[in-house]
């Protein structure tokens, strides 16, 4: 806005200044990662779909999952206050980085950075204690006759994301106590001039922070899952495949955080090995999306607004997933580090996760949510306006960040060597699509409301005619989910067995 | 939310008891985050030789002394399981309350300990050496006032013979701190 618009006063906001510029772009990234997609992905379709896909009548520790919400809800509190505070929020990005972080000479916020960082600790604590749930009940409360390989591939990639999220955070917890007395009672950890190392909390936080990519895409990979072999009729085209690659996933994820560094001054040699490591990444996560597509292949699609978001989610992450290609070899970062090429790569990556896959699942569970479906013609309004507003914002941001366009900058006016003049066009397309995606969300929040209360009813089940546990639940389930707890036969995509009349066949059918 | 237990927290498919389950997951997220600590405090130390001079200040025989109290506290825990498995509710109650008071010596024997070091000049500011020792010790110290608090309230359930299996698993946790604090000791006192 204040880049296609300087000076321009933001509607509804007014004329936002440089400590606010930094402030809110701080505050957009923690909250859109640690407020936005990990609470909704993990925690909330966990909790609502594990004990239903898994046939339990709830999670296995009731009250530590009440605990883990109210530390949740807490660490939103001390978000919201840093706000208010003396000199605002926190502005020194949501990566934190010291001296910037650890000093208030120089983020000028001294409360705000302290509370940020508690907010932020607080999220972690509430996020492990949901995590160890959601393991522990996937592990031992699977209905009789679930075994390993019949549990639907959401609910794996839930618990192995709450896994990633458990072995990556710790470091980051114990920097986050040592940034903590750096902030206020004045210890050295990250100060140079004291023996200190300000790389040390790259090296901490990058550690938690790539993995926590695959935290949040590992769910929203699972929900598209579901959604296209219902919608495709079709078996899952290699269970296993998406299973193990998400292993490999997994354990590559811890080795491949140093690429978030390449010009901090890292050592050459090891800016080669992390090169590697983050290219190798790709190739599981590429097979994913070929089983993915593999399934769709030759299957009868329905083009629901749950399946449209699905096919939205492979197409939009297909192009995050190449161009982070180009990011990943250490010598083409070195020039596209802090462009708005980077920023435009990661929200290809990031708004297909925790904004279209999200969609898709609310539109395929709103049935079994409220017993009622949303509106299929608004639905399918609202897909078009997102994916054509979210394509317009991102894609001419490529163009610019390739120019060479610095992101992070408040105004250009103040630093024209850092942008490309002629690209104002192409800014002020982002910028309208921004206002246009805005503005068909609307369409969704009103859908979503009113089909809460006036929808379509959904007086069967089953409506989608698919095989896993939830459905045999009534909509919107009871207290304790199923009034027999029910029984698993098969696997969760057997659609379209040859030599059977229907094209589904539940887990929980005995014949 | 209803008091009663849910289904799902009595099946056991893996056939480890949930609640044992779940401690060893608690286990398996305080490792990485004792472990990140411990890696940055070990790259430091190897880069900075003369850390030593530092550390030559630290008490060995205070650290040492703490040492074999939370080790015999471990015992008493072990015990208290033991017991508790019996069923014998009186003695176990007494041997969870013998550990939490070893943890108590602990936590005074590190304050005294503290109180020595910050008298002769070395505060958690002093230099990052100290910054490590008080950061780390100080996180342990955290995790036996939990334990010791959670002592306290299982014992109160273990007279009334409720949850006595919850013996086991605060056991398996006070171990836990027992090896980290395993792992401190040569690290901050030992290695001169």
């Amino acid at each position: 806005m204040q880049l296609a618009f300087p000076g321009v006063e933001v509607p509804l906001f007014g004329l936002v200044t440089s400590a606010q510029y930094n402030s809110l772009i701080t505050n957009h990234g923690t909250i859109m990662i640690f407020w936005f997609a990990m609470p909704i992905l993990v925690a909330a379709f966990g909790n609502y779909l594990i004990p239903l896909m898994i046939g339990a009548d709830d999670m296995v520790f009731p009250k530590i999952n009440r605990l883990s919400y109210q530390i949740f809800f807490l660490s939103v509190l001390v978000l919201i206050a840093s706000f208010f505070v003396q000199n605002g929020g926190f502005g020194g990005a949501w990566t934190a980085y010291p001296p910037l972080s650890a000093k208030a000479e120089y983020n000028l916020t001294p409360w705000g950075s302290i509370l940020w960082l508690v907010a932020v600790v607080l999220e972690f604590v509430a996020f492990l204690l949901g995590g160890i749930n959601f393991i522990t009940t996937l592990m031992n409360s699977r209905a009789k006759g679930m075994k390993m390989m019949d549990i639907p591939i959401v609910c794996w990639m839930i618990v192995l994301a709450s896994l990633l999220f458990m072995a990556s955070a710790g470091p980051l917890i114990a920097g986050a106590a040592m940034l903590l007395f750096d902030q206020t009672i004045g210890t050295g950890f990250f100060d140079p001039a004291r023996g200190g190392d300000p790389i040390l909390w790259q090296h901490l936080f990058w550690f938690f922070g790539h993995p926590e990519v695959y935290v949040v895409f590992l769910p929203a990979m699972g929900i598209v899952a579901e959604v296209i072999t219902v919608f495709s009729r079709k078996k899952l085209f290699a269970y296993k495949v998406v299973l193990f690659t998400t292993f490999a996933t997994g354990i590559l994820s811890f080795f491949v955080w140093a690429h978030h560094q390449f010009i901090a001054g890292i050592d050459p040699r090891l800016a080669n090995i992390f090169t590697v490591t983050t290219l190798l990444i790709s190739i599981p996560i590429a097979e994913m999306l070929f089983v993915y597509i593999a399934t769709l292949y030759g299957g009868a699609i329905e083009l629901s607004t749950a399946m449209l978001f699905a096919l939205g989610f492979l197409a939009t992450f297909l192009i995050g997933g190449v161009t982070g290609v180009f990011l990943g070899a250490s010598g083409a970062d070195i020039y596209f580090h802090d462009t708005y090429f980077v920023l435009a790569h990661f929200h290809y990556t990031f708004v297909p996760i925790a904004v279209i896959a999200v969609f898709s699942g609310l539109y395929y569970w709103f049935p079994k949510m409220f017993g009622r479906f949303m509106n299929e013609f608004w639905g399918k309004v609202h897909f078009w306006g997102t994916m054509v507003g979210f394509n317009g914002i991102f894609m001419p941001l490529f163009f610019t960040g390739a120019a060479g366009d610095h992101r992070r900058i408040f105004d250009y006016s103040n630093f024209p060597e850092l942008a490309v003049s002629s690209l104002q066009t192409l800014r002020i397309i982002a910028t309208v699509c921004v206002v246009i995606t805005i503005l068909f969300q609307f369409v969704f929040f009103w859908n979503f409301i009113y089909s809460m209360f006036r929808g379509r009813k959904c007086t069967e089940n089953n409506p989608w005619k698919a095989n896993t546990l939830e459905w045999v639940a009534a909509s919107p389930p009871p207290h304790g989910n199923f009034p027999v707890m029910p029984e698993v036969y098969r696997g969760a995509y057997e659609y379209s067995v040859p030599g059977r009349e229907l094209d589904y066949w539940p887990q929980n059918e005995k014949v | 939310m209803g008091t009663t237990t849910p289904i799902a927290t009595t099946r056991s498919v893996t056939g480890m008891p949930t609640g044992r389950l779940a401690v060893w997951w608690v286990i398996g997220s305080e490792i990485v985050i004792f472990g990140g600590l411990l890696m940055c405090y070990l790259m430091l130390r190897l880069k900075f030789p003369h850390w030593a001079l530092m550390s030559s200040h630290t008490n060995t025989f205070a650290g040492g002394l703490n040492t074999f109290v939370l080790l015999t506290s471990s015992l008493f825990i072990v015990l208290a399981h033991h017991y508790a498995e019996k069923k014998e509710e009186l003695k176990a109650f007494g041997l969870i309350w013998a550990t939490i008071f070893g943890g108590l010596t602990f936590l005074v024997i590190k304050g005294i300990e503290w109180t020595t070091e910050i008298t002769n000049g070395f505060t958690i500011t002093s230099s990052l050496f100290w910054s490590f020792y008080y950061t780390a010790a100080g996180l342990h110290a955290l995790h036996v006032i939990a334990g010791m608090i959670l002592m306290g309230w299982i014992s109160i359930d273990v007279l009334q013979k409720k949850n006595m299996h919850r013996v086991e698993l605060i056991g398996i946790y006070w171990h836990f701190v027992d090896i980290v604090w395993i792992f401190l000791f040569p690290l901050l006192y030992i290695a001169k």
